[in-house]
């Protein structure tokens, strides 16, 4: 990579951009619209500043969306859907109680983000629209079988987790579309887990993988497994031979041994500075049965 | 202090949030609270908190380290809770109610019960990081319920300390703990 620039001789800044703070959806995609300006939009710009501050990224307009009424709700709707609105910051939601008691999974996962620091700027939904594959809501939001709502120039559209998260920092959110608000449906009862492997704590994972367990009526066996990986490739990792290997089983050790193998086979990460594919790999499979165990113990 | 920076009269001193900043421009008035006095000042879109503090306020108790949201020693008080001011940009705070380590015993006021819990714990070594620490801690003691020993080691690890090894710094924030939470919960009856 090349060396930021540094101009003053030791301290990042910014390039010159303009900033508007705008008080509607509409207005938001109308500056995102003006292709001339290069815009970009901001919300608590945890990732976006320092890539500014590092000159990584020079945009000509920041579009601030916190000032939107209305994007700021969190809320579970009649049909027991969690609304998480693009100005929600990460703290928020993981301290709510709705949050808490019906997606403990998300706000595991949210925990693991930084620090608290981190989390009382940055949002839920600039994180998935940022999409680093080593992040933690990516996955989690695949776990969760996350809907994305967009607002672009020709109205607004859903897409689902599978369809997203395209590849490292790419999303299905284009330049001129914003992502107003990420739908979780309810997940009561099942079991779930976040684990992951960080140099230190707050690091990006190096490697980890979010669980969800539930139990069949006859509360012995799996009647559906999800595990989503990240830091395993450009986009969150989900294996259905792991998924396989899991559901209709005791989740014995057997089962959990059969899952790990999957892992191994299916799971396909980079090598990078901070660890090989076949360690990441390894350490991917070991996480795997531990969020298992966690998982399993957990359901209702 | 710069001359496009003027501290509101008392009849402006208190001050509803600004509405929406819309119109996109490279620079913008921005009214804001820091430390109890409200502010207005023209800033650049680009300006960074830490630098607005610093550089137009003067308020050089928030220390710049890294300047890319790693070390944690430019946190300050954002609306109560801590967060990087290297990674906030000024133009973000516009309505906000800002603290920073010069607004918590100002003048001849005692210290607080944080910083005197450093001070007697000797939680520091060279002390550049030390208002960082303090505001993350500070934010810990007004909260309603006593954070639990997780609570506070996820809190510090948003800091790095270079010189200690971090164990004067918890037994400080501990103290502080400690004596705010004396009573249970509404310890100060606040």
């Amino acid at each position: 990579m090349r060396r930021p620039e540094r101009p003053g001789g030791s301290r990042l800044k910014p390039t010159p951009f303009d900033y508007s703070a705008p008080g509607s959806v509409g207005e938001v995609l109308a500056l995102l619209a003006d292709e001339e300006r290069e815009a970009k939009v901001l919300a608590g710009g945890q990732s976006l500043i320092p890539m500014l501050s590092m000159r990584l990224a020079r945009p000509g307009l920041l579009v601030d969306i916190t000032r939107v009424p209305g994007l700021d709700r969190l809320y579970a709707d009649a049909s027991g859907a969690l609304h998480i609105g693009a100005a929600v910051r990460q703290s928020r939601a993981a301290d709510d109680p709705v949050v808490r008691d019906g997606w403990p999974l998300l706000a595991a996962a949210i925990r693991r983000i930084g620090h608290p620091q981190i989390r009382h700027r940055g949002t839920v939904c600039g994180s998935l629209a940022h999409h680093d594959p080593a992040a933690e809501l990516p996955a989690a939001a695949l776990a969760l079988d996350a809907r994305f709502v967009i607002a672009g120039p020709g109205g607004t559209r859903t897409v689902g987790a599978a369809d997203f998260f395209v590849a490292t920092f790419q999303t299905a959110v284009a330049p001129d579309e914003l992502l107003t608000e990420v739908v979780l449906p309810p997940r009561a009862g099942d079991g779930w887990a976040f684990e992951e492997l960080a140099r230190r704590h707050g690091d990006f994972a190096t490697v980890g993988v979010a669980v969800t367990l539930r139990r069949a009526p006859d509360r012995r066996t799996v009647a559906a497994a999800r595990a989503v990986f990240c830091g395993a490739g450009p986009v969150p990792v989900r294996l259905p031979a792991v998924e396989e290997a899991l559901t209709g089983t005791d989740a014995g050790a057997a089962a959990l041994d059969a899952a790990a193998s999957a892992a191994l086979a299916g799971l396909m990460p980079a090598d990078d500075v901070h660890a090989t594919a076949a360690y990441r790999r390894e350490a991917a499979a070991h996480l795997l049965v531990r969020a298992c165990t966690l998982a399993w113990e957990r359901c209702s | 202090m710069t001359t496009d920076l003027a501290t509101s009269d008392p009849a402006t001193a208190t001050h509803a949030a600004p509405p929406p900043l819309a119109e996109p421009s490279g620079w913008h008035e921005i009214r804001l609270t820091v430390n109890g006095a409200p502010v207005t000042a023209q800033v650049e879109s680009r300006l960074l908190l830490s630098d607005f503090l610093r550089d137009r306020l003067r308020l050089t108790g928030t220390h710049v380290g890294c300047e890319h949201g790693v070390c944690g020693a430019c946190t300050v008080l954002v609306d109560g809770e801590p967060a990087r001011s290297c990674l906030t940009l000024a133009v973000q705070c516009a309505g906000a109610e800002l603290r920073t380590v010069e607004g918590l015993a100002p003048g001849d006021a005692p210290l607080t019960p944080v910083q005197r819990a450093f001070h007697e714990c000797h939680g520091m070594q060279c002390g550049f990081c030390t208002p960082g620490f303090v505001m993350t801690a500070t934010a810990l003691t007004e909260q309603p319920q006593r954070p639990d020993a997780a609570d506070v080691a996820d809190a510090l690890s948003g800091h790095l300390c270079r010189c200690t090894g971090y164990r004067n710094i918890r037994r400080a924030v501990c103290q502080a703990l400690d004596e705010r939470f004396a009573d249970g919960p509404a310890g100060r009856g606040e």
